[in-house]
């Protein structure tokens, strides 16, 4: 049994079949990689693993147990994820963004105290530094680089201490350099046992870190392979590969 | 009994149309310009005293009545063209709190106009013979206009839909509905396109007024009534759908007249019930789309008072203690009002700023907290403190309860039902007599000689500030950061596990607990409670303080209260034409910044 499955996803918007029957699996510690052209249907599967989006058809299950519910108890369940335009929580700074994460994955959300209690700060401070955010703990979320916007929000995910990560584009809008620290940093995760799925369009960033890559194109899964078997795939080439 | 059923149902159908007129002008500027036109029942009362002007020169057939009906759409249309130049298109970039508040200025300023121009007394239309005529139907009199209402509304209906579907101006609606920065990129000049939509939607609502002439006067009453039930109406039937529109006035118009035959003291309830009910199961209402996510406003970061403002709040605290103490009764009754005020007005503060919701009923809260504990008093016979629990218990769950329906509602739509909600509050007290007191209200509510005076001065005081005081730790606890998390990023909050539904609706609760117990100090401080404590100026009250002071810190609107109580009421109260002052002055400041008060 898997940590983390799709079963046979279906989802269709107004009689477009996004996403036509994908299945995967990801366990403890690899990193698996989502990629296809653009409107493949990879955000909507991802929406799907995600809980944003309910399927038509099929489930998603973790240790086995299907998950129901919508995002918020996908989150207590969890799973962690990225959205490909990160969103922050704009009215806080840097570390109350990270402490406001950590106190709902605590649920002590309904606890009449102090949000800015020491032990809370403490942690932000210390996944902020994970993510190399702890200089700017003090500064506006708001007026973050777009770079430094996506690390906040990787740091605001794992507060939840997630045993998924769903990561949308997590280069996204990052310089060259960002990208590979970016990309190193998620792959230091997953050695801490983290499973890991994202999607990307940087192929240096996913042929370099992905332990396996699922393709995707037209709403269904058409190869899957670790990098080198998809790099050699000519249906991969062709479709997908052939147009960089 | 069938055929007075059928009779009422026929009588409904008839208001359906009226309601359904006035209605469709509103979703069709809303649909295009996004702007809730708060002051389109002030443009349907305009329409019935233009119509009332004309129809008294004219002769008293059917021919010439058709003819004043339509003079006065026209004329009402112009008015609408004329306030979309003047006023509506400096709103366009507004937040939606500020439109609505500008659009309720020119129903202040609109009503003070109308009765300076037509006078206080009720117009009522001389009516010529045809108007009095009546068919027979199931072997019942039915009256021939309601007939021909009957059929206007359909009429209209079919002349709208063709015109959306068939015309370029439709298209162009159409097209402004879906997505009005594409048709500005595609070189479509929006300022005609809008200045148009306002006059059409404001024919409609003339139309609509001068139509419902022969059975209403022309009133002053009409603005407000009409503006409510054309609120429900929209969002029932969904915003900006035409369609919906005319199915939820058939609803509501029938309810409302079958209402009247069941249950003829709660055919209000009955129709809050419907709405309830169906914005339970579609929370888009009838025929509505779950269309574009509404732009929620910026907010900036929000940080605790430093040491100086804590200070400076401690300060202004023992200030007023100091001077109700050394002072007269005067001083004290003064002190205790702005006390409350801030208590009012930090409850809905915590609704409009970290909870990222429109209230704009919140007297609700306050009236149902007044009411209960005058009734507790005066009924029950509990004592004081008694009393003052039972009052925010009573607004606690009621907003509870409300808030289980409303609160899955966006932005604009909730505005808009918890106006109809207060209102309804308002009706109910204003109409049940036995138990309210109706509009002589509840007299007699002094504190009891042993908690009199200075006593009730004291405990007014701390029971305010404590609840200032007890709203501001929620907010920086971690409900409140989660409840500010949810409104800043609503996809991101939900993916970190948090329940932003169920946050707003504890804050809903919260807020109008607070706002009860502030309305219960105010009823004991004053002695009595009237129906204006539910009323729909109690609530712009409320939000013109939160404004004037600021939605973006947790004392701004403390100060604001303080101000607006002080300013507002002793200065405006004063003049005969306090609501044109009052809606003349927040025009004012709402132009003057339009991205908000605050900073």
């Amino acid at each position: 049994m898997s940590l983390f499955s799709a079963h046979s996803l279906y989802k269709s918007f107004g009689g477009i079949g996004a996403v036509q029957g994908v299945s995967l699996s990801v366990e403890p510690g690899e990193m698996l990689a989502l990629i296809g052209p653009n409107g493949a249907g990879k955000s909507t599967c991802f929406a799907m693993l995600g809980g944003q989006i309910e399927p038509d058809m099929g489930e998603v299950r973790l240790n086995g147990v299907a998950l129901h519910g919508g995002p918020v108890s996908f989150a207590h369940a969890g799973i962690g994820r990225s959205f490909q335009i990160s969103k922050t929580f704009a009215s806080m700074s840097v570390g109350e963004n990270v402490q406001t994460a950590l106190l709902a994955a605590q649920r002590q959300l309904w606890r009449l105290r102090s949000a800015a209690d020491a032990q809370v700060k403490a942690e932000a401070i210390c996944l902020l530094d994970r993510v190399g955010l702890a200089a700017l703990a003090d500064h506006d979320a708001a007026t973050l680089a777009y770079g430094d916007t996506k690390r906040l929000e990787l740091a605001i995910t794992l507060a939840a201490t997630p045993r998924v990560l769903l990561l949308d584009e997590p280069t996204a809008g990052m310089a060259q350099r960002e990208r590979r620290a970016a990309m190193e940093l998620v792959a230091s995760l997953a050695q801490d046992g983290i499973a890991v799925i994202f999607t990307e369009h940087d192929m240096q960033a996913v042929f370099s870190f992905a332990h396996r890559i699922l393709v995707m194109d037209r709403g269904i899964l058409m190869a899957e392979g670790t990098p080198a078997e998809i790099a050699a795939n000519p249906m991969v080439q062709n479709v997908y590969l052939g147009t960089v | 009994m069938l055929a007075t059923l059928a009779i009422q149902a026929l009588t409904g159908l008839s208001s359906a149309s009226s309601l359904f007129l006035v209605a469709s002008g509103l979703s069709v500027i809303f649909g295009v310009t996004r702007v809730v036109n708060f002051a389109h029942g002030s443009l349907c009362m305009l329409g019935a005293y233009l119509g009332w002007t004309v129809l008294t020169h004219l002769p008293r057939d059917p021919l010439s009545f058709a003819l004043g009906v339509l003079i006065a759409a026209l004329g009402t249309a112009m008015f609408g063209a004329w306030l979309e130049i003047v006023l509506l298109r400096r709103l366009y970039r507004a937040p939606a709190l500020l439109q609505l508040l500008a659009t309720f200025a020119v129903l202040l300023v609109m009503q003070d106009a109308i009765e300076h121009i037509w006078g206080p007394a009720d117009l009522p239309l001389p009516r010529g013979p045809w108007l009095r005529s009546f068919v027979p139907i199931l072997g019942e009199r039915f009256p021939l206009y309601d007939l021909v209402l009957i059929a206007i509304g359909p009429l209209v209906l079919i002349a709208l839909s063709l015109m959306v579907t068939r015309t370029r101006f439709g298209m162009l609606l159409r097209a402004a509905t879906e997505n009005r920065t594409m048709l500005a990129a595609l070189g479509v000049d929006q300022r005609y396109l809008f200045t148009a939509v306002l006059a059409l939607g404001a024919g409609l609502a003339g139309l609509g007024g001068a139509l419902s002439l022969p059975e209403n006067s022309a009133n002053l009453g009409i603005d407000l009534r009409v503006i409510t039930d054309a609120f429900v109406v929209v969002v029932v039937g969904g915003m900006g759908s035409i369609g919906g529109a005319y199915l939820a006035a058939v609803l509501v118009g029938v309810m409302q007249s079958l209402g009247i035959l069941l249950l003829p003291k709660s055919s209000l309830v009955l129709v809050f019930v419907l709405m309830a009910l169906v914005l339970a199961l579609r929370p888009q209402g009838l025929l509505g789309k779950t269309g574009e996510a509404e732009e929620t406003p910026r907010f900036h970061r929000l940080r605790a008072a430093g040491l100086w403002q804590k200070l400076a709040g401690g300060a202004v605290l023992v200030a007023a203690l100091a001077i109700g103490l050394l002072g007269g009764d005067f001083a004290r009754s003064v002190l205790e009002e702005m006390a409350v005020a801030a208590l009012f007005a930090a409850s809905l503060h915590l609704l409009l700023g970290p909870g990222g919701t429109i209230s704009f009923g919140h007297a609700a809260w306050f009236g149902i907290g007044a009411y209960a504990a005058a009734l507790g008093t005066t009924v029950l016979a509990v004592p004081l403190p008694l009393a003052l629990i039972l009052a925010v218990l009573a607004a606690g769950t009621m907003a509870f309860l409300i808030g289980l329906v409303l609160i899955r509602l966006s932005g604009v739509s909730l505005a808009m039902m918890t106006l109809a909600f207060a209102q309804i509050a308002w009706a109910v007290a204003t109409q049940w007599d036995d138990v309210t007191g109706g509009d002589d209200g509840i007299l007699g509510l002094w504190p009891p000689p042993w908690m009199g005076g200075t006593w009730f001065f004291l405990l007014c005081i701390a029971l305010s500030a404590t609840g200032v005081l007890a709203l501001r730790a929620v907010i920086f606890s971690p409900f409140g950061f989660a409840l500010r998390a949810g409104r800043d990023a609503p996809w991101r909050a939900a993916a970190s596990g948090i329940d932003a539904e169920k946050l707003r609706l504890a804050a809903f609760t919260l807020a109008g607990s607070a706002a009860g117990l502030a309305g219960a100090l105010s009823s004991f401080s004053k002695g009595s409670v009237f129906p204006s404590s539910l009323a729909i100026f109690r609530s712009v009250d409320a939000l013109s303080m939160v404004l004037l002071g600021g939605v973006q810190s947790v004392s701004g609107p403390i100060l604001g209260a303080i101000a607006y109580t002080g300013l507002f009421d002793t200065l405006l109260l004063a003049s005969d034409y306090w609501r044109a002052l009052l809606g003349l002055t927040l025009l004012a400041l709402i132009l003057w910044r339009p991205q908000g008060l605050a900073r």
